[in-house]
C-alpha cells in the first residue's frame, strides 16, 4: 500500500478528471447550458398575458401598452432641442442630464431616455421621431385592471425576486410575476411561454450574428385567458354596500361551486398596484393597521361562528340520532348545564322548542342540550368530541378547503387532544365545551367556510369545492373542482334544517331579509368579539353574521356575510345578503330603503374605539 | 560538475516540463486577447513577462546542474532559515495584492517568498529526516517534522493564503510513505470523508451507518482481541469527530467558505454571484467539445468571461481552445511526470535524494489535483496556480527550482556513495 500511494493517487485523479471532462466537454452538452455562457445574447419575446373575464364574459383584467423611449448615444445627431422638449414634455435641462446619464451608461447599449410614456403622449412622439437619430421606442405592457373591485381575489404582479430566481430557472432578473391572488394561482396559464432568439456578442458585448444561424432559437407559446365564476356586477355591487364597514360577502353558487363573488372590506383599487407606484402604494395599505385592507377577511379571518353553528350542530344530532324533529326540550330563559352553571337564552320562560321552532328563535337552549347529548352518547368525552369533529369537517372546517386561491386559514375545530392540553388532568367534560354547541368557545371558522356550509345546506348534503376559475381559454378546469363530496350527514335530515332556515326569514329572527317573489332560507349570527392590545384582552362589540340561500328549491346563491363589530345578525349582515340576493336573481333593487339604509351605514367609529384612549361602551 | 552527470539527466522530464511551459505560455496568449504578436512581446502584458520568466527557469536549471550534488543537502538548513525571514518580513515589507499580504515589490516586479518556501521546505525536511539518528516513528521526530511544516503554514496562514497552506499539509503523504505510522493516515483521510458526508447529509444517518459497520467487523473479527478494541476506538473518534465538523461548518466557516463548498457538493446553485468563476469556466469547456474550437478561437477566452484566466484558470483555456482531447493530454503529461519522478524516487538508494523526491511528487500533486478539481468544479475555489502552465514568476521559478535540485540529485542515482 505505501509503495503503490503515489501512483494511486496520481493514476485515480487523472482518471476522475479526465472522466469529468468527458461528462462536461461530451456527454452533458446541453445547448441550454452553452446558451447561458456570457459570449451569446439572449433576447426573449414575451407572449401577452392572458385576460380574465367574469361569468358573463366582461373584460376585468386586460393589459395596457407603455412605451419607453430609448437612446443610443454615439448615433445622436444634432437636434432641435426646442421642439424635442415640447414633444417629450421636459426642460433643456432634463435633457441634457438624460443625455449625460445615458452616456455614462454606455455609447454604444441603448439604454432608457424616458420611462412609462402614455398612448396619448407616445402617439405625438413617434409623428416626430423620424427627425431626431439615435432614438428608438420600445414598447412595454402592463396590467390593466377596469375595475375599481375584486384587488383581493385577483392579485397582483410585480418583479420575480432573488429567491424565485434561484428557486426556477425559467425567470429572469426584472421580468414579471404573479405575486399574490389569481394572478399567482394561475401565473402558468396567464403568463404563457416567453420565446427567446441567440446573437453570438463579440468581446465588446455588441451583437455580430445570429447564433447558429438561429436553429436554437424559439417561438413564444402564447398565453391563455381565463374565465372566471365572479360576477363583477355582484362584486361592485357588496363593494358598496360595504362602505364604511369592516368584513366580507361570500357568495357562491351551490350546484357548481363557483365563487360568486368575495367582498372584502375596507378594499382598494387594484391598480394602486401595477407600475413604478407599486412599492409606495403597498407600503401605504400594508401601513393602514385598522383597515387592514391587505388583509383577506373572507379568507384569511376567523371568527367563531356563533349561532350560525347551531345548524350544523343540529344536523349531527340529526344524524347521531340524539333528536328528530318532534324531540322537545324547554327553556328557561337558559339553562343549568351543569351544577351552578347556567347558560342565558331570550327564549321566554316556559318555551317549549322542537328543532324548527329552536331554529328561528335561535335558541341556545336547544342547541347546548343537544350538543351535549351528542357528546354524552359515548362513553367517554374523547371518543364523544373527536366522533362531533369528524362530523364537523365533514363539512370542511378546519381545512384550507382547496380552493384556487394562495392565501387562507384552516380555522379550528378542537378535539379531545386540544382539552387534555388545557385541562392536563383530563377531567373535562361535555359541559366543559358546552359553548360549542351555540358556535362560541373554541370554535373558530372563516367566512368562505360558512358560505360553503351554506351551499351545503342548499344542496342538501353535499358540495364542490368552492373556486374562483371556471374556464381556462375554454378548457375545463382541475377536475377536484367538479367532484361532488358529501358530508357525514345523511341527506334526508337536511329538509328539515332547510324548513328552520326559511321559517328564520319568515317568522324569526332575520324577517328583514324577506325579499318579495323569493323563498329565501338563513340563520343569522352574533359573535362575541375579544381583541389584545398591548396584552390587555378587550370585548368590542359582537359581530353581526348571516348565512343563507335563495331560492329554497333549486338554489341558484348561497351567501355568508360577516360584518365586524355590527352587533347582532340582523341589524347589518342579514339585509345585506338578502340585497346581494335580490341583485343576483332579480338584477335590480326594489327594496330602495332598506339599500338606502345599508349605504349610509356607517361603523367606523366603532372600529376607532380600542384605540381611543378613554373607556368606551360597545353593544350599544 | 562534469560530464557524466550530463548524461544521466532524466531527459524525459526536463522534455515534458519544456513542452508544459511552453503550452501554458500559449494558452497564456490565447487569454490576453492581443492584437499582434510584437505589442504583445512587451513586458508590460502577461505573455512578454511569462516569456522572460521562462527563460529565466532555463538559466536556472543550468545552474542547478552544475552545482556539487552535496550542495543541497550541506546549505539546506541556511536556506531554511533565510526563508522563513522572508516570510516574516511580509509582515513588514510586503505588499498587499488582493487581500493578502503575500508579496515584495521589487524593481516592478512582485515577488512571492511562499513559492520559494516550497522547495526550501522540502529540502528541510529531507535534511532533517535522512539523518541517520532520526526514527519517523518516535514521539520526537514527528515533533520536529511536524515543526518544520507548521513553521511556514502559520506564517503563510496568517497572509491568509489559505490555498499554499494546504500544499504545505501535503507534506504529510511524504511522511507516511517514509513510515509515519498508518493510524495519523487512516484519521486523515477517515476524517476528509467524513468532512464532505457531513455537509452533504444528515449527521445522524452517519452516526448511525458507521456504529452499525463497526458492529458488523466487531462480528467478523470476534477472534482477534486487539482490532476490537481498535474497531471501537475509531468508531467512537469518528463519531465525535462528526459533530465537531457540524460545529466547524456552521460556527467557525466564514459564509464564502461554506458557499463555496455547498457550490460544488450541488447543495446551492449561484451562477452570478460567488459560483460565477466556476460557472464560465465550466461553459468554457463544454463550448471546447471534443476538438476544441482552435487557438485563438474560443469564444469565452477571447471575450475575457473566465476571470483570472491566465493564472489560476489557465485550464479553462486549454478545455475551450483545444477541446476534451487537448485537456487529457495536458492531463496525461502532469500524470506521466509525476508517476515518473515517484517511480525514480522508489529506486533513490539515497535518503536524502528519495525524501526530496517525494516531496517533489506530492508538491506537484496537490497543485495539480487541486487547482485542475477547482477549475472543472470538482474541488471548491481554492487560489493556487497550475505548475509550469500558470502565469506567475514566482510560482514558475518556485517549480523549476523543485523540478532543477530534483534532476540534479536524481542524476546521482547510480554512483556510488
Amino acid at each position: 500500500m505505501k509503495d503503490k500511494l503515489l501512483p494511486i493517487l496520481i493514476i485515480s485523479s487523472a482518471v476522475i478528471f479526465i472522466l469529468r471532462l468527458f461528462w462536461i466537454q461530451i456527454i452533458n452538452i446541453n445547448d441550454v447550458q452553452i446558451l447561458k455562457r456570457s459570449s451569446v445574447e439572449r433576447v426573449y419575446q414575451y407572449p401577452e398575458r392572458g385576460y380574465i373575464y367574469d361569468r358573463n364574459n366582461a373584460l376585468i383584467v386586460g393589459n395596457e401598452s407603455f412605451y419607453d423611449l430609448m437612446i443610443t448615444p454615439k448615433d445622436l445627431t444634432e437636434l432641435d432641442t426646442i421642439e424635442f422638449c415640447k414633444i417629450l414634455k421636459i426642460g433643456k435641462s432634463d435633457l441634457i442630464d438624460r443625455i449625460k446619464k445615458a452616456e455614462k451608461f454606455s455609447q454604444i447599449k441603448p439604454s432608457v431616455f424616458l420611462s412609462q410614456i402614455s398612448k396619448k403622449d407616445f402617439a405625438i412622439i413617434q409623428e416626430k421621431l423620424w427627425k431626431y437619430n439615435g432614438f428608438s421606442i420600445n414598447r412595454k405592457t402592463n396590467r390593466n385592471y377596469l375595475n375599481n373591485s375584486a384587488s383581493n381575489i385577483l392579485g397582483y404582479i410585480s418583479e420575480v425576486n432573488d429567491y424565485e430566481l434561484k428557486d426556477n430557472s425559467y425567470y429572469e432578473s426584472g421580468e414579471l410575476i404573479g405575486r399574490q391572488g389569481l394572478e399567482k394561482s394561475y401565473e402558468m396559464s396567464l403568463r404563457g411561454l416567453k420565446g427567446v432568439k441567440y446573437f453570438q456578442k463579440d468581446k465588446f458585448n455588441r451583437i455580430t450574428d445570429s447564433y447558429k444561424n438561429g436553429e436554437l432559437d424559439t417561438l413564444y407559446i402564447p398565453a391563455k385567458n381565463i374565465d372566471l365564476g365572479i360576477d363583477i356586477d355582484l362584486q361592485t355591487y357588496g363593494d358598496s354596500l360595504m362602505i364604511n364597514k369592516f368584513g366580507s360577502i361570500i357568495a357562491i353558487e351551490p350546484s357548481s361551486g363557483e365563487i360568486l363573488s368575495l367582498v372584502n372590506a375596507p378594499s382598494f383599487n387594484p391598480n394602486l398596484l401595477i407600475g413604478r407606484n407599486r412599492s409606495k402604494n403597498y407600503l401605504k395599505l400594508k401601513n393602514d393597521s385598522i383597515g387592514k385592507p391587505l388583509f383577506d377577511r373572507g379568507l384569511q379571518g376567523q371568527y367563531p361562528p356563533g349561532s350560525t353553528f347551531k345548524l350544523v350542530n343540529g344536523l349531527i344530532a340529526l344524524q347521531e340520532k340524539i333528536i328528530d324533529d318532534k324531540t322537545i326540550i324547554s327553556c328557561n330563559e337558559g339553562h343549568f348545564y351543569s351544577r351552578k352553571r347556567f347558560m342565558k337564552c331570550h327564549c321566554k320562560i316556559g318555551t317549549k322548542n322542537d328543532l324548527n321552532k329552536a331554529i328561528y328563535n335561535s335558541c341556545n337552549t336547544y342547541f347546548a342540550n343537544i350538543y351535549k347529548q351528542t357528546i354524552e352518547k359515548f362513553p367517554s368525552s374523547s371518543t364523544g368530541i373527536n366522533n362531533w369533529k369528524t362530523h364537523v369537517e365533514s363539512f370542511g372546517f378546519g381545512t384550507y378547503l382547496g380552493y384556487d386561491h394562495p392565501i387562507g386559514r384552516k380555522g379550528l375545530i378542537p378535539d379531545s387532544n386540544y382539552y387534555d392540553r388545557w385541562y392536563p388532568n383530563r377531567n373535562w367534560r361535555a359541559a366543559t365545551t358546552i359553548s360549542n354547541g351555540i358556535g362560541q368557545g373554541e370554535i373558530l371558522t372563516t367566512p368562505i367556510q360558512l358560505a360553503n356550509l351554506t351551499a351545503i345546506i342548499a344542496n342538501r348534503g353535499w358540495y364542490k369545492t368552492p373556486h374562483f376559475v371556471k374556464n381556462i381559454s375554454n378548457d375545463s378546469i382541475n377536475l377536484k373542482y367538479q367532484e361532488k363530496k358529501y358530508t357525514s350527514i345523511d341527506s334526508i335530515h337536511f329538509e328539515k334544517i332547510v324548513q328552520g332556515m326559511y321559517d328564520v326569514v319568515e317568522k324569526g329572527t332575520a324577517q328583514n331579509a324577506k325579499i318579495k317573489g323569493i323563498k329565501v332560507a338563513g340563520k343569522t349570527g352574533t359573535a362575541e368579539n375579544f381583541i389584545k392590545i398591548n396584552n390587555k384582552r378587550l370585548q368590542l362589540t359582537d359581530h353581526s353574521i348571516f348565512i343563507g340561500f335563495a331560492p329554497k328549491e333549486n338554489p341558484k346563491i348561497a351567501i355568508a356575510v360577516f360584518v365586524e363589530n355590527g352587533y347582532w345578525g340582523t341589524r347589518w349582515a342579514a339585509p345585506i345578503a338578502s340585497l346581494m340576493m335580490e341583485k343576483y336573481l332579480k338584477k335590480e333593487i326594489k327594496r330602495k330603503y332598506l339599500e338606502n339604509y345599508i349605504l349610509k351605514g356607517n361603523l367606523m367609529e366603532e372600529y376607532k374605539k380600542p384605540y381611543l384612549k378613554s373607556n368606551f361602551k360597545i353593544n350599544e | 560538475m562534469n560530464e557524466i552527470n550530463l548524461k544521466k539527466i532524466d531527459f524525459p522530464t526536463v522534455l515534458v516540463v519544456l513542452v508544459l511551459s511552453l503550452l501554458g505560455l500559449l494558452n497564456i496568449y490565447s487569454t490576453i486577447h492581443a492584437d499582434n504578436l510584437e505589442t504583445s512581446l512587451s513586458l508590460d502584458n502577461p505573455f512578454g513577462k511569462q516569456a522572460v520568466f521562462i527563460l529565466i527557469s532555463f538559466i536556472i536549471f543550468l545552474l542547478i546542474q552544475i552545482l556539487p550534488f552535496k550542495f543541497f543537502e550541506k546549505y539546506a538548513s541556511i536556506f531554511y532559515v533565510f526563508s522563513m525571514l522572508s516570510l516574516l518580513g511580509l509582515f513588514i515589507f510586503g505588499k498587499n495584492i488582493n487581500g493578502a499580504t503575500a508579496w515584495y515589490q521589487i524593481f516592478g516586479f512582485g515577488f512571492q517568498p511562499s513559492e520559494l518556501a516550497k522547495p526550501i521546505t522540502a529540502l528541510a525536511l529531507a535534511k532533517f529526516l535522512s539523518d541517520l539518528n532520526v526514527n519517523i516513528r518516535t514521539i520526537k521526530t514527528q515533533f520536529y517534522s511536524f515543526l518544520i511544516i507548521f513553521i511556514p503554514i502559520l506564517l503563510i496562514i496568517l497572509q491568509p493564503d489559505p490555498g499554499s497552506t494546504l500544499i504545505f499539509l501535503s507534506f504529510f503523504l511524504v511522511f507516511y510513505k517514509i513510515g509515519l505510522p498508518s493510524i495519523y493516515m487512516n484519521l486523515f483521510i477517515g476524517f476528509l470523508i467524513l468532512f464532505f458526508l457531513t455537509i452533504l447529509l444528515s449527521k445522524e444517518i452517519i452516526v448511525i451507518s458507521i456504529l452499525t459497520i463497526s458492529i458488523l467487523m466487531i462480528f467478523y473479527s470476534l477472534s482477534k482481541k486487539k482490532s476490537i478494541k481498535k474497531i471501537i476506538i475509531y468508531s467512537f473518534v469518528f463519531s465525535s469527530f462528526i459533530f465537531s465538523v457540524d460545529f466547524i461548518f456552521n460556527n467557525i466557516f466564514e459564509q464564502h467558505h461554506r458557499d463555496r463548498f455547498n457550490i460544488v457538493m450541488g447543495i446551492q446553485q449561484d451562477n452570478r454571484g460567488i459560483g460565477y468563476n466556476t460557472n464560465q469556466s465550466e461553459i468554457a469547456f463544454a463550448s471546447g467539445g471534443l476538438f476544441g474550437e482552435g487557438f485563438l478561437k474560443g469564444t469565452q477566452t477571447k471575450g475575457g468571461f473566465v476571470p483570472f484566466q491566465h493564472t489560476d484558470y489557465i485550464f479553462s483555456a486549454v478545455g475551450e481552445e483545444w477541446g476534451f482531447l487537448g485537456a487529457s493530454l495536458v492531463i496525461c503529461m502532469f500524470a506521466f511526470l509525476m508517476l515518473r519522478i515517484s517511480k525514480r524516487a522508489e529506486l533513490q538508494r539515497n535518503l536524502f535524494s528519495k525524501i526530496f523526491s517525494y516531496s517533489t511528487v506530492t508538491i506537484l500533486f496537490s497543485h495539480f489535483f487541486i487547482n485542475i478539481g477547482m477549475v472543472i468544479g470538482l474541488v471548491p475555489t481554492i487560489g493556487i496556480p497550475l505548475p509550469f502552465f500558470s502565469y506567475g514568476g514566482s510560482n514558475l521559478i518556485g517549480f523549476i527550482l523543485l523540478i532543477s535540485i530534483y534532476i540534479r540529485l536524481d542524476s546521482e542515482r547510480t554512483s556510488k556513495w
